[in-house]
């Protein structure tokens, strides 16, 4: 079980007040979804509202991943709802190209695309998804590149790049979809302890600018920055739902305290 | 060996010396690459002992003893009026027009010169950096070009006389051939490995029975169902030219087997790279076309050019229904009263020119290979 690597005085305190909307963005009511037989998720209920930040955490194999993977549509389900910002997951392959142009996604291996250099990775989707000219592209890949802090990578390629910086070069290509919620799937599992922070500090200040994200990483210290919410899932249930400090100091459900017991001891 | 004390020096101080004589420029290479073990020594005799005995002879074949001056056959027989162990080049000389382009009319030769030249300006276009306006150059390629010499070579229009083709041959009707087959199998070989991978049933059932199909025969029985057996089927009166008929085999069986090497590129590119194109927002054809198909290909050039070069081979077959590419006029040259048993100099020669094809295919793919390297 991989403890948090980096704890949460090390992190960069988010400076500015971080409000939550009313607008709901994600609606998941009552969802199921099996592989083939093995019932994976079992009747999930998540709301997300407009600029909420949430951590999901649990053992391997409790479908965290899943989960979030079924937002984007890059798993289906076979039961229940899941509403987008107002678009209702289906069988319709417009819709989900509506909610993908949305919903941007960050990979615990990047997937960055090797054979094009820093910028073109970044402008691909903008110029033919949403059909914004180069120019225009390229200056809003420049001004995400500088925010990540990497704007002198632009015409080096992944292959040459550090993990720390494939990731925030992979951050910063979702944001130049302009999304309205981000979905982190284990982004820093696969990075060295020096190159989590400066990921993690991205993060939170992408949250400090009001982005909803959900999450799903074991780095607690993270949690404790920046979450509203920490959803603990178990076998393909979600157990608790808490914000972070009742949830780190007064877990309630005994797989909860079981699991914080073994990611916390250090 | 050198009897030196080792020098010791202060931490942080060590020079940086020369390496040791015998491990670098030609006495280093020699020494590890030839006779760093007792096998490789032994091998690296046999090499030399297979060069000496297979070089001078070809060479010899080829050039020293070969006779290069000549109008008639006379010159290259010796004095009991037997043929000379080497080669003849003026077999070559003499029958030069045919064996390039076949019976093709004289006075329409001109045609197909202009394509030549056409063709070679285009690609020198398309490969010098310098030169502006590629994608022009590359829609001429191949949208225009095409029509171009199929108007050109056929006549019959645009006040061009009309050159029938069964009139075609040598090595013009064999590159036709060739470039046909090359240009037209990749597209369709692509299309199928996509449809032999797609999840809809149908679809993949209908690919992979084409695959198998075109895969599971020779190509000789190809040419010969479609020269042969392929007008029978055929309503009464309708005919399509023998050349058509050999160039949809030659590359619908060629794209059966580029369909399974783009397959193996399609399977070695991550499921990340198609999650991370979907993720955001790009649709199935942009996916491909931006993000798999590039890398997909790039991985399998090798098994392209293989699957090229094979074909480039291949088109020798059509000599079974009648129609003479290069290889057939060879054959058929070497059956004229004058030149008979002067076959040797011949083949000698299809060899020489099919491997001067074959390996300007192999170094071009391997300066495309470099060209993409981005180092993953």
């Amino acid at each position: 079980m991989s403890e948090s690597n980096v704890s949460e005085d090390d992190l960069k305190h988010p400076t500015k007040e971080m409000t939550v909307g009313d607008e709901v963005m994600i609606e998941i009511n009552q969802m199921h979804k099996w592989y083939g037989d093995f019932h994976v998720l079992k009747d999930i209920n998540l709301t997300v509202n407009h600029g909420e930040r949430i951590v999901v955490c649990g053992p391997s194999g409790s479908g965290k991943s899943t989960m979030i993977r079924c937002i984007n549509r890059l798993e289906e389900h076979q039961k229940g709802r899941i509403v987008v910002d107002g678009i209702e997951l289906s069988n319709d392959l417009k819709k989900i190209d509506e909610i993908r142009r949305e919903v941007g996604m960050v990979f615990q291996h990047f997937n960055l695309f090797p054979h094009l250099s820093i910028l073109e990775n970044l402008v691909l989707a903008p110029m033919w998804v949403r059909q914004i000219p180069r120019e225009e592209a390229e200056a809003t890949a420049m001004k995400y590149l500088e925010r990540v802090k990497i704007p002198e990578q632009a015409l080096k390629y992944p292959g040459q790049l550090s993990g720390g910086q494939q990731q925030r070069v992979a951050i910063a290509r979702s944001l130049c979809m302009s999304p309205k919620i981000m979905l982190f799937d284990e982004p820093t599992s696969a990075l060295d302890p020096e190159m989590i922070k400066e990921v993690l500090d991205t993060m939170i200040q992408l949250a400090e600018e009001g982005m909803t994200m959900i999450c799903v990483t074991h780095e607690m210290g993270f949690a404790k920055t920046v979450a509203n919410r920490v959803i603990f899932m178990d076998g393909g249930e979600i157990i608790e739902e808490n914000e972070p400090h009742q949830f780190f100091d007064n877990p309630q459900h005994e797989r909860t305290q079981l699991f914080l017991s073994q990611i916390l001891a250090h | 060996m050198m009897n030196t004390q080792a020098q010791t020096y202060e931490p942080g101080t060590h020079p940086d010396l020369a390496p040791p004589p015998s491990t670098v420029g030609v006495q280093g290479w020699v020494r590890s690459n030839l006779i760093s073990s007792p096998v490789n020594t032994a091998l690296t005799v046999f090499a030399i002992y297979l060069v000496y005995s297979l070089v001078p002879p070809v060479l010899n074949y080829f050039i020293f003893d070969a006779v290069w001056a000549g109008d008639t056959s006379d010159v290259c027989r010796n004095e009991q009026g037997g043929i000379i162990g080497a080669a003849c080049w003026p077999f070559v000389s003499v029958w030069f027009k045919q064996l390039m382009y076949g019976r093709y009319p004289d006075a329409e030769l001109w045609r197909i010169n202009l394509t030549y030249v056409l063709f070679a300006a285009s690609i020198l276009a398309l490969a010098l950096p310098q030169i502006p306006g590629k994608k022009w150059t590359a829609i001429f390629v191949l949208a225009i070009f095409p029509v171009l010499c199929f108007f050109l070579y056929a006549g019959g229009s645009f006040g061009l006389v009309e050159v029938e083709t069964s009139e075609w041959g040598g090595l013009f009707l064999t590159l036709v051939i060739a470039i046909t087959g090359i240009v037209a199998s990749l597209p369709i070989g692509i299309v199928l490995a996509l449809g032999r991978r797609s999840n809809m049933p149908v679809v993949r059932a209908l690919c992979v029975g084409f695959i198998e199909l075109w895969r599971g025969v020779p190509l000789i029985t190809v040419l010969f169902m479609s020269s042969v057996m392929f007008p029978l089927f055929m309503p009464e009166g309708v005919t399509f030219d023998k050349l058509v008929r050999a160039l949809v085999g030659v590359t619908l069986f060629s794209a059966a087997y580029m369909a399974e090497v783009v397959r193996g590129g399609l399977q070695a590119i991550p499921k990340g790279q198609y999650e991370g194109a979907q993720a955001l927002g790009l649709n199935f054809p942009k996916m491909m076309y931006f993000i798999v198909m590039p890398q997909a290909l790039k991985l399998v050039i090798p098994g392209i050019v293989n699957t090229f070069i094979g074909l480039f081979k291949d088109t020798t077959l059509v000599s079974i229904i009648g129609l003479f590419d290069f290889l057939g006029m060879v054959q058929l040259a070497s059956t004229n009263p004058d030149w008979l048993g002067f076959v040797n100099t011949g083949y000698a020669f299809a060899a020489l020119v099919f491997w001067i094809f074959c390996f300007g295919m192999s170094q071009y793919s391997q300066f495309i290979e470099r060209k993409l390297h981005t180092g993953h």
